[in-house]
Order: C-alpha cells, then sequence, then structure tokens
C-alpha cells in the first residue's frame, strides 16, 4: 500500500464523515460549518487527482460563494443556536434503509462492471482548458460558455427581483425620514423593518 | 478494484448521503445543502470518468465546470426564495409553507 493510497483513503474517510455530520446535525450553522469541510474534502480530491483548475474552482465557487450564501441566509432566516425541527423515528429509518438499499445497488452494478481504464495519462494543463473553452471548432464550448454567462446574468436579476422588498411598506420606514410637514404614517407593526 | 471504482464508491456513498439528508430534513436551506452534496458527487464522476477513461478529451471537466456555474446560480436563486419566503411565513420550515395545499 503506497503513499498515494493512504492519503486517497484518508480524502474519503473525510469527505463521508463530513457529509454525514452535515446532513445529521441538529443545528443548522453547524450544518453548514460541515458541509463547508466536505467541500474542501472534494477539492482535495480534485488535487489528489491532479486536476488543480477543478480543484481551485471548487474551492473560489463553493467553498468561497456557495456556502457563504448559506451561512448569509441561515444567519437571516435564523436563531443559529436554535435546533433543527426534528424528524420521526420511522422517517429516519425508512430513509435509511432507502439509501442503504440504493447505495448498494449502485455499487454492485459499477464493481461488477469492468471498465477498461485507457493507457495514456491525462494530461490536465490549464492551457488546454483554456483552449478548448474558447473554440468555436469541434470540442470546443464556446456556446455553451456564452449560455451560461447569460444564464447566470438572468439568474442574478431574478435574485434581485425575487429578494427585493415590495415597495409600499419600505417607503413608510426608510425612505421619507419623518418629517413635521407631513405627519407621519406608519403602520402599527414595524418588526419587518427592523430585521431588514 | 482500481482507482476508477474507488472513486466511484466514494462519490455514490456521497450521492446517497445527500439523498439521505433531503429525506429527513424539514428545513429549507438544510436541503439545499443536502442537494448540494449531490451535485458534488455528480462532478466528482465526471471529472474521474473523463480522467480514467477517456483522457484525450475533455468534456467531463466542462461539465463539471458548468455543474459548478449552474449550482451557484441555483442556490443564489434559491436564497432569494428563502428570504422571501421567511418573510411571509416567519419560518423556513416545508411543513409551514402549505399555501397551495388547498
Amino acid at each position: 500500500m503506497d503513499t498515494s493510497k493512504i492519503i486517497f483513503y484518508l480524502l474519503g474517510g473525510f469527505i463521508l464523515g463530513m457529509a454525514l455530520l452535515a446532513v445529521t446535525e441538529k443545528k443548522i450553522f453547524r450544518s453548514a460549518i460541515w458541509l463547508l469541510f466536505a467541500l474542501i474534502g472534494i477539492a482535495g480530491l480534485y488535487f489528489w487527482m491532479a486536476l488543480e483548475f477543478i480543484a481551485a474552482v471548487q474551492i473560489i465557487v463553493y467553498v468561497g460563494g456557495i456556502v457563504v450564501l448559506i451561512i448569509f441566509s441561515v444567519f437571516l432566516t435564523h436563531q443559529a443556536e436554535d435546533d433543527m425541527p426534528k424528524t420521526g423515528l420511522s422517517r429516519k429509518i425508512a430513509a435509511g434503509l432507502a439509501v442503504i438499499s440504493g447505495a448498494a445497488f449502485t455499487i454492485q452494478l459499477f464493481l461488477n462492471n469492468d471498465f477498461n481504464l485507457s493507457a495514456i495519462p491525462f494530461d490536465s494543463d490549464v492551457a488546454r482548458i483554456g483552449t478548448a473553452m474558447l473554440e468555436t471548432g469541434d470540442g470546443g464550448y464556446l456556446l455553451p460558455f456564452e449560455a451560461v454567462s447569460m444564464l447566470l446574468l438572468a439568474a442574478m436579476v431574478g435574485c434581485i427581483v425575487i429578494a427585493i422588498r415590495p415597495e409600499k411598506s419600505e417607503k413608510n420606514d426608510s425612505e421619507n425620514p419623518p418629517s413635521f410637514s407631513n405627519p407621519p404614517t406608519r403602520n402599527p407593526e414595524p418588526v419587518e423593518g427592523i430585521l431588514y | 478494484m482500481n482507482y476508477l471504482q474507488e472513486i466511484l464508491v466514494i462519490s455514490t456513498a456521497l450521492f446517497f448521503i445527500g439523498i439521505y439528508g433531503l429525506l429527513t430534513r424539514r428545513n429549507i436551506i438544510a436541503i439545499l445543502m443536502s442537494v448540494e452534496l449531490m451535485l458534488n458527487s455528480v462532478n466528482i464522476n465526471f471529472v474521474a470518468f473523463n480522467k480514467y477513461l477517456y483522457p484525450n478529451s475533455l468534456d467531463g471537466i466542462f461539465f463539471s465546470i458548468f455543474i459548478i456555474t449552474i449550482a451557484a446560480a441555483e442556490v443564489a436563486l434559491a436564497i432569494a426564495i428563502v428570504i422571501n419566503l421567511y418573510r411571509n411565513h416567519d419560518s423556513v420550515d416545508i411543513d409551514s409553507t402549505t399555501l397551495l395545499k388547498y
């Protein structure tokens, strides 16, 4: 058993342990932190496969972006110390059985299939990825690249439209500072305005 | 077992851990985190197949890059929806969002 294999098993155990903690933890903030570690472990697995570019993208986008967004939304919607609502034991057992049988079925499926591995070593040069991403010909990915950039733009505009506060309640609270000439017409339940 | 099969075992386990979270969680943000785990396991699969079976092409790499991008967009939208939901319901548990039920 060589060092590479030991590192691989350590990484795999780390990823699975952190993922298990992330789906079983009671407090949602800790759950988000376990998810963070699981994603870092997956980035480590990409490094182990000598795919530095994907590992860097994984760390930048998932760890730096998505988990931070999730933590933001946890803080906007929860008391981070509260426990999440509990699930019944019967539901947990049913889910566990379904998951274990599904995993066993899938794993035996590909353990019995012998993949004929290619003998050529993979060339993970970043220049190769960059050239292919902006190429229009065979094996080029320019069109999906542009499509996904439009999708990102649309998603960001959509986020703003969905998350923006409706104008009516906002005008009273923040836009017009209370002045003497027009008497304040505050609505009597100002709870929302304080939170956001 | 070769390397590819070992990686596939890990990604399958990760995928089903995500499904377990999806089935047992009652909180929308926690469900979102389970979905992230499942997307990540799919990414590992794409990258591993590309590296070990088709080292001459880059399709798996690009699929995982695009999946990561779309996951980012999806999470941003989901969080906008969650914040809006919290504003309307004062809660992000899926049991309390029964507006369309009747």
